[in-house]
């Protein structure tokens, strides 16, 4: 940035007045005489228009603008957008396969679950079926032993019975015995004669009946 | 250099070239709009060499601007938008190149200038129209007659409807010619400030700060203009492509 005192000298080359004109509202120095220096001129147009009003530069801008502007458009349809695309559909693709592949993985790991929770089931259920068998098998024994304890002790107890049977027998005869002895003797006590064997013993007999 | 806030438009004829007597010279200006296409031709081709399937920086950048751009033409003009795409994507990125590249200082701004900006309106315009009529032949003039209007309304808005039609091209182009000349002026002129200033003595460089900070505070607005401009000329490209794909869906 320079300050327009040193540029005052300069003042009648090619379009200071005009320049002056358009600048002097913007310009921040006091001086009216504002000068563009590396200017071009401008084919001896008298009142240099505000740049972009000027109109003979109008040609080769739109010119410039559509070379320009068409090979970008080109280039961009042809080059640089197909690969963009191709990229980002790439990386869609993936992505997508990823998911895909990752839903597998993670149904696969179910499926594991779901077998070693079967596998757990089975393994609690056979368990069981071993302990339950084993619980039959020793119920069944103890249930033996104590059948064949049963028995040991019925026969135990019928022998003794039968014991007592032939005990009680016995004594009944020896009662029987001893009533008739007793009946004689009675009889005898009462009449004071001796009484046949023979009519005693049917006495008694007849008696217990 | 020149410290008045227009020299900075100025035209400059680099290699006169003359054609039937219309001016058709290689200018500064031309040379920036190779500039802008060149680099964005190279930043969108560089960037994307490498067709990573993890993104580098700057091709997470091109990737970022192709999916700005096809989803806003997605949402204003439809999936049938698509086949403009790379119309509405070149002339997005070429304004947003323009519009940055003018930020540089001693750079020229190739959309300071209506008329670049004009013909790009045109382009825009005159795409419609023939893409209109080809499409849906006299079909296309429904669209200067919305639908459910009552009959006596029907000259009225119909006049208005053309009118705004017709004021589409200029109020696109002097939109972003505007925005980036005054914004570029603006700038100018404070920096003019500062210099003037700076040159009355301790007094005058204590008070230059001020518009030092103002600079750095227009530096930044006016990037955000020179992208927010290159977005609305794409908006607006966008809205106008879907009056040519459906001329009755108002």
């Amino acid at each position: 940035m320079f300050v327009s005192p040193a540029f005052a000298q300069d003042a009648p080359t090619g379009q200071a007045d005009g320049e002056a004109v358009v600048g002097s509202g913007e310009t921040v120095v006091g001086s009216e005489e504002v000068v563009t220096g590396t200017e071009v001129a401008h084919d001896g147009h008298a009142k240099a228009a505000f740049p972009p009003f000027e109109t003979q530069t109008f040609p080769s801008q739109i010119l410039w603008l559509a070379i320009t502007f068409g090979l970008f458009y080109v280039f961009l349809k042809r080059v640089a957008l197909p690969r963009l695309a191709g990229i980002l559909e790439v990386r869609r693709d993936r992505i997508a396969g990823d998911l895909d592949q990752a839903a597998r993985l993670k149904q696969e790991a179910d499926e594991a679950i779901a077998a070693y929770e079967q596998g757990l089931a089975d393994a609690r259920k056979k368990a069981s079926q071993i302990g339950q068998k084993a619980r039959d098998g020793a119920k069944a024994e103890a249930d033996a032993e104590r059948k064949r304890i049963e028995a040991a002790l019925d026969t135990k107890l019928a022998a003794a019975e039968a014991r007592i049977a032939d005990i009680k027998a016995s004594a009944m005869k020896d009662v029987g015995a001893i009533a008739e002895e007793t009946a004689g003797a009675i009889v005898q006590a009462l009449i004071g004669d001796p009484v046949a064997q023979g009519d005693v013993s049917a006495a008694v007999r007849a008696a217990s009946k | 250099m020149a410290n008045d806030p227009i020299s900075q438009f100025q035209i400059q004829r680099w290699v006169p070239i003359e054609i039937g007597g219309l001016d058709f010279s290689f200018t500064n200006s031309s040379a920036f709009m190779v500039v802008s296409v060149v680099s964005a031709s190279a930043f969108l081709f560089l960037s994307t060499a490498n067709r990573g399937l993890v993104p580098s920086r700057m091709q997470s950048l091109a990737e970022m601007s192709y999916e700005f751009v096809a989803n806003m033409l997605r949402d204003a003009a439809g999936s049938h938008g698509m086949k403009f795409f790379p119309f509405v994507f070149s002339l997005f990125m070429f304004v947003l190149f323009a519009n940055l590249l003018g930020m540089f200082p001693y750079f020229f701004t190739v959309t300071s200038h209506i008329i670049v900006t004009f013909a790009l309106a045109l382009l825009v315009i005159g795409t419609v129209l023939v893409y209109g009529f080809m499409k849906h032949g006299m079909g296309f003039l429904k669209l200067f007659v919305p639908s459910g209007v009552p009959g006596l309304l029907v000259p009225l808005i119909v006049a208005i409807e053309i009118v705004s039609f017709l004021s589409r091209p200029i109020s696109l182009s002097v939109r972003l010619f505007a925005n980036m000349l005054a914004g570029h002026i603006t700038l100018k002129v404070f920096a003019g400030f500062i210099a003037s200033m700076g040159s009355m003595g301790a007094l005058g460089i204590a008070g230059a700060v001020l518009p030092l900070f103002m600079t750095v505070a227009l530096t930044g607005l006016e990037f955000l203009v020179a992208f927010l401009q290159a977005y609305v000329f794409a908006v607006l490209t966008c809205m106008y492509l879907n009056d040519a794909l459906h001329p009755d869906g108002h």
